[in-house]
């Protein structure tokens, strides 16, 4: 669901997030993010997918100023939003930018009701002119992630996972935002919930045009809700392709190996399964000087020149 | 495979409440199957199904305020529910052996992973170079590098994978018979779990354990499991052969679970076809089938009794109304039956 006028939301250049610890000599620098750069457009669903600490989630967060980028640069709807913000950008991020998180019930404040949850963002921003305004809005978000007006009274404790998860995503939803990170959304939940979790954002993306960056480590359904894949490995992207493409005709040996290790519900198929491994062994990216190279019309893959060269002939690394 | 029918554990009839400050938890309400000799049994449900406080009861670890209210499981002729804690030590580790999930919090933080190992060998009177020499082995066997360095390293410089190997050696170190294994890949990353389950595999191959694999992934019971028990609410709903509980499906709670989650060739355009609601509350376990308010095929008398399990092949049973010879006939969901196709037509080619 591409916008023709590919409008972008997002666009990160050459980030890097660096994690430090220790003094002096014992000072070791953990690369989480290490140089990506990618462009969200409105309207499309981009997907990050990676093993846990391939720095998926960091992304996430210091696209959104949770943390303070290393280097790099982030525009949003054009701006530049890394470095040092006005008031006025500042404020613009906030309500533009929105995030679901994971854990439902540690992200909900348990001593505020719904009610108080949901209309913070709408003070904050002064979306609404008064009280009863903002009840409206809080009403009319709630019957959209399916609750009902009387959950807006009540605490997040009397809620199960998934509705609480709900909250969540009106939380993030009521400031009409231009970007939502969704930072797996569904894994803490329950199989039965998942989907409905799932259907719901569908609808909800389906019916306000949302653009969504969105984050896990699932890749069915990263696939299933995705436009386009970006494949995180050690801090870079190494691949990122339209879904169908990224799935049909892989071509890093790590989303090779990714791919082929997704259990699926078929026992033939398990039974038959051939793994792929992902030796890192076969390239040498300190002395290769990698870069992500556009092979198809849109297929990005994290290559040195020369396996460039194999994959545009389409010689399997 | 199954190489032969003898079962060498057998869970009647059984059920399992708690008592909590609310009221009384019915978790598991009339368990019943059967492990064989050298088979994967998976046994698949939600969180709350009662799938791990089943699988606790038979190593003899429920918590204070569970309650075994009726039933039996028959271990080589002995029932474990009349079991005392000094006849559990007996058998718990040196013939059924159970693996977590989460490999951090079942190891201790503060003790050499190799001392761990040997710590299962030690409370049975080996001496400590013997115990260390198959410790040593064991390591080898589950794959962990380097062993003669790891051994004396502790938890927190093992991966989330290398842990799981370790836990997997400590639960193999008394050469058990029975193996459960209770979700010890849904911590770990796919590439991780896909080796973990070559390795649970494989152990399993050279030792003729019989495991028992609780999991909710249908994807990792269709890579592991020879059968399939379905629970819901506190019940088995379905079980059969992977195959049949895959390709031939009949209880429609089954039917929801294999297409809830989307599998690569599901386009993004469809809507996923979901349970609705929530599993129900255990405190008051509801009249009737307790699927059947999330049920879109539920008959009146699934509100009314509780249906009873139909054979649908000599391994192959199923609890639902809609095998009752009057049941109106009911076709499975054409998302599923679909994807069956798509397998079949994979396997095919």
């Amino acid at each position: 669901m591409i916008n023709s006028t590919l409008q972008p939301v997002l666009e990160v250049k050459n980030l890097k997030q660096y994690f430090s610890s220790g003094r002096g000599r014992r000072k070791t620098v953990m690369k989480a993010v290490d140089d990506i750069s990618f462009t969200i457009y409105k309207g499309e669903t981009f997907g990050l997918v990676g093993e846990s600490g391939c720095g998926k989630t960091t992304t996430g967060r210091t696209i959104i100023r949770l943390y303070e980028p290393t280097d790099g640069e982030i525009y949003f709807n054009g701006t530049l939003i890394s470095g040092e913000l006005t008031k006025e950008i500042k404020k613009e991020v906030t309500r533009g930018m929105q995030m679901i998180f994971q854990d439902p019930i540690a992200s909900l404040n348990p001593r505020m009701t719904v009610k108080e949850i949901i209309g913070e963002g709408l003070k904050i921003n002064k979306l609404c002119r008064n009280e009863q305004e903002m009840l409206d809005m809080i009403y009319d978000i709630l019957e959209t992630v399916g609750l009902t007006r009387e959950h807006a009274g009540r605490y997040p404790h009397e809620f199960s996972g998934g509705q609480r998860q709900r909250i969540g995503i009106a939380r993030a939803l009521i400031t009409s935002p231009d970007l939502v990170i969704a930072d797996e959304p569904i894994s803490a939940l329950d199989v039965s919930i998942q989907a409905q979790v799932l259907n719901l954002l569908n609808r909800l993306r389906k019916k306000l045009g949302l653009t969504i960056l969105f984050i896990a480590h699932d890749l069915s359904v990263v696939k299933y809700f995705s436009d386009r894949i970006g494949v995180m490995y050690n801090g870079k992207i190494v691949e990122l392709a339209k879904a169908d493409d990224l799935y049909k005709q892989p071509l890093h040996p790590y989303t090779k190996s990714l791919l082929s290790a997704i259990p699926l519900p078929d026992p033939h198929h398990e039974r038959n399964r051939k793994r792929i491994y992902y030796n890192t062994q076969i390239h040498n990216y300190e002395a290769e000087q990698p870069q992500l190279v556009e092979i198809r019309p849109g297929h990005f893959v994290y290559a040195s020149p020369a396996e460039v060269e194999k994959y545009k002939k389409g010689i399997p690394l | 495979m199954t190489t032969n029918n003898e079962a060498i554990l057998q869970v009647n009839d059984l059920h399992i409440t708690f008592n909590t400050f609310s009221g009384k938890v019915h978790a598991v309400r009339g368990v019943q199957f059967d492990l064989r000799k050298g088979e994967t049994l998976a046994i698949v449900g939600e969180s709350g199904s009662g799938k791990s406080v089943t699988n606790k009861a038979i190593v003899g670890i429920l918590s204070k305020n569970a309650n075994i209210e009726r039933g039996n499981i028959i271990y080589r002729g002995a029932d474990l529910t009349q079991y005392s804690e000094r006849q559990f030590t007996q058998i718990r580790g040196s013939k059924i052996s159970m693996i977590f999930q989460d490999p951090m919090s079942s190891l201790n933080p503060i003790m050499k992973v190799g001392k761990q190992i040997m710590e299962a060998l030690r409370v049975r009177n080996i001496s400590k170079a013997e115990a260390r020499q198959r410790a040593i082995e064991l390591m080898i066997a589950v794959g962990i590098p380097d062993p003669e360095k790891r051994f004396e390293q502790y938890p927190f410089q093992f991966s989330g994978g290398m842990r799981q190997r370790i836990v997997i050696a400590i639960a193999l170190a008394c050469d058990p018979e029975v193996l459960i294994c209770d979700e010890p890949t849904t911590a770990l990353d796919v590439t991780i779990q896909a080796q973990i389950l070559d390795l649970i595999k494989q152990i399993q191959k050279e030792r003729d354990l019989s495991v028992i694999f609780i999991t909710h992934d249908l994807g990792v019971v269709a890579n592991v499991a020879d059968r399939v028990a379905v629970m819901y609410a506190g019940k088995i709903v379905e079980y059969g052969t992977v195959d049949e509980i895959f390709y031939n499906p009949k209880h429609p709670y089954t039917w929801s679970l294999l297409v809830s989650m989307p599998d690569l060739d599901t386009s993004s355009s469809d809507e996923l076809l979901v349970i609705p609601g929530t599993p129900p509350n255990m405190l008051y376990p509801p009249k009737g089938d307790a699927f059947a308010p999330r049920n879109r095929y539920a008959m009146r008398i699934d509100y009314e009794e509780d249906p009873p399990m139909y054979r649908v092949s000599d391994t192959h049973y199923a609890a639902t109304w809609l095998l009752h010879p009057n049941a109106p006939k009911v076709e499975i969901p054409d998302v599923l039956k679909k994807r069956i196709a798509q397998q079949t037509e994979r396997l095919v080619r």
